[in-house]
């Protein structure tokens, strides 16, 4: 059955807490249904804990907004029970095309190797993501979703958060001890609190076309500088589900945004792409300009801020929605661990650390790509000019043209969480880095990690855990199992290594050899304990 | 290491050479050809710690009087 998730509308219905002679509590409040709201929430809920969502709207995302969902953005959907359902729908590509007027000058494939899972990318409308996300978060009966809720006041104290919620009922209270702000780019949490989000906005203006059609261009990113349908100017062209095409064409920073929305406006700049024959629906237009900006700090007290109300990319390079997700995901078990007492509150500092540092490489790729597409002067200009067009014959010019370096996780290099290295590895898996992929016959290892502390050990069997060591889950990869002997290629593994890896699937520790004394240490250190 | 010694056997002939490229052409012409003589040779030499020392010895002196397209944001 086919569901359009922009028609669908949600209805408010009045909550208990609405009539409580006490203020109600809960443990964590996530305000905002968008996919980081959503997604902290599942994870939230998948280890257990009771999860209230807020929402202001009665609806998902409208237009196709953010589509394309990196590798990693897919791994953590597995590992929140709708992965498969992302990648069915959605378009999957790896390879990306880059033209100069209208030869081809560059392409690059985002997954050269063989043996991952996930593709590099996939394709879906945001509106698909944020349907398949809530439809999972209501298969969990832990999640409670309030929509038609709007966070009015909030008074952040030391004890807890009392959250003053506009309903068409009226104004109730609650009690939160912790909230997470994922509500969108413009956040009213943030500007509640008197806090701002500050960087850079790049003169110039993009439309969005997203036009339904039959076509035959292939699943790949084309990218055209100055092309002859669209002269002095940059367009991307981009495949989704339903026979939608994202076409996004540059108009520089003297357009008029309205009349440019206009379809008498819009329509030509498509037929002069598609040809003048072509036939087509126009799903969605959209104008923007855009900034790269981050808020100095993530976390403040009990309010914790995640994906674009916490920071801000240019979309070339698709940073936005996957960065968003993977705060969520290395928000969720820390918040988890500390709201059950088995880690110190001190543990979120880590998720300030790290995501900040992550949404500064974040920053910094998407502004060079942007320098690079709109030229903030005359001579970024020429030199722009001069890599396009020594392209055509020179191989060291090809990897300058940047028209958007795509979204790979961070790897935590200096967070407080790693276990410094005290063996010698040569596998680019170091103490903060995202555990890779690999087949482990008709399974994969990703899949085979989940969630959780988990002990990833190669050898003929598991080691035997004493007492003393909390209880964490033990993989064990004999050299049967990774019978093509890629895991062990990967991971620098021999008889005997083990990597010591965080719920959010990330490396905290690795061994030649397992001893429990370490084990402990570094589980201690990776949960704020030490 | 930048090397600003005498490195160029004859360095008349190379000026010469460096103005004819330019000969006759208008100034955006000019500038395209020096960014792309500028990219060659970056890549030729490739040690960017070189490259890092040239560029500082190039704006060396030079206070900036234009101003660049970007706005501050705040949101």
């Amino acid at each position: 059955m086919h569901i359009d998730y922009q028609l669908l509308r949600f209805e408010y219905q009045r909550s208990p807490d609405q009539s409580a002679a006490q203020v109600a509590h809960h443990p964590v409040v996530v305000v905002g249904a968008g996919p980081v709201g959503l997604a902290t929430a599942i994870d939230l809920a998948q280890s257990g804990l009771r999860v209230l969502l807020l929402d202001d709207d009665r609806c998902l995302s409208h237009g196709s907004r953010a589509i394309c969902f990196a590798k990693r953005t897919l791994e953590i959907f597995d590992r929140l029970g709708c992965g498969d359902r992302m990648v069915e729908k959605g378009v999957t590509w790896n390879l990306g095309r880059v033209f100069h007027r209208d030869e081809p000058v560059y392409s690059f494939d985002l997954l050269p190797e063989g043996g991952h899972h996930r593709p590099a990318f996939i394709n879906l409308q945001q509106y698909y993501v944020e349907g398949f996300l809530l439809d999972r978060a209501r298969s969990l009966p832990n999640i409670e979703i309030r929509w038609g809720n709007k966070v009015a006041a909030l008074d952040a104290r030391e004890d807890g958060v009392e959250l003053t919620v506009e309903t068409p009922e009226g104004d109730y209270r609650i009690l939160a001890d912790y909230v997470v702000a994922a509500d969108g780019a413009r956040s009213p949490i943030r500007r509640a609190m008197g806090l701002e989000s500050k960087g850079r906005t790049f003169r110039d203006r993009f439309l969005i076309a997203d036009v339904r059609m039959k076509a035959d261009f292939p699943a790949e990113r084309w990218f055209w500088f100055d092309p002859p349908f669209h002269p002095n100017q940059s367009v991307l062209l981009h495949s989704q589900p339903d026979g939608v095409w994202r076409i996004d064409f540059q108009l520089g920073w003297d357009a008029d945004p309205e009349e440019e929305k206009r379809p008498e406006r819009v329509i030509p700049r498509v037929r002069a792409l598609l040809g003048r024959d072509a036939e087509f629906e126009l799903e969605w237009v959209s104008v923007y300009t855009f900034s790269c900006l981050r808020m100095e700090r993530f976390r403040h007290g009990r309010v914790i801020f995640a994906g674009d109300a916490a920071h801000g990319v240019s979309p070339f390079g698709a940073r936005g929605a996957n960065s968003g997700i993977q705060d969520a995901e290395n928000l969720a078990w820390k918040l988890a661990l500390v709201l059950r007492g088995a880690a110190p509150d001190s543990l979120l500092d880590s998720y300030d650390a790290e995501r900040v540092a992550a949404a500064d490489e974040n920053i910094l790729n998407s502004t060079r790509s942007t320098d690079f597409i709109t030229p903030k002067n005359e001579s970024s200009r020429a030199f722009r000019d001069a890599v396009l067009e020594l392209a055509k014959d020179c191989a060291f010019a090809r990897r300058m043209v940047n028209s958007g370096r795509l979204s790979l996780p961070s790897t935590y290099r200096a967070s407080p969480l790693n276990t410094p290295d005290s063996d010698v590895f040569d596998a680019p898996m170091v103490p903060g880095a995202p555990a890779l992929d690999a087949p482990l016959g008709d399974d994969w290892l990703l899949r085979r990690l989940g969630g959780g502390f988990t002990l990833l050990h190669f050898g003929a069997s598991a080691p035997t855990m004493p007492e003393t060591v909390p209880a964490i889950r033990v993989v064990n990869l004999s050299t049967e199992e990774d019978a093509g002997g890629v895991a062990a290629a990967r991971y620098d593994a021999r008889p005997g290594t083990t990597y010591l890896l965080r719920p959010d699937q990330h490396v905290c520790a690795r061994w030649r050899r397992f001893d429990p004394q370490d084990v402990r240490a570094a589980l201690d250190r990776a949960t704020g304990r030490a | 290491m930048l090397n600003t010694e005498t490195n160029i056997a004859a360095p008349d002939e190379f000026y010469e050479a460096l103005l004819a490229i330019h000969q006759d052409l208008t100034p955006d012409q000019a500038r395209a050809v020096d960014a792309r003589l500028i990219l060659l040779l970056s890549n030729h030499i490739g040690d960017m710690a070189v490259l890092r020392q040239a560029m500082a010895r190039a704006r060396q002196g030079i206070e900036p009087a234009g101003h660049d397209a970007t706005i501050a944001a705040r949101a």
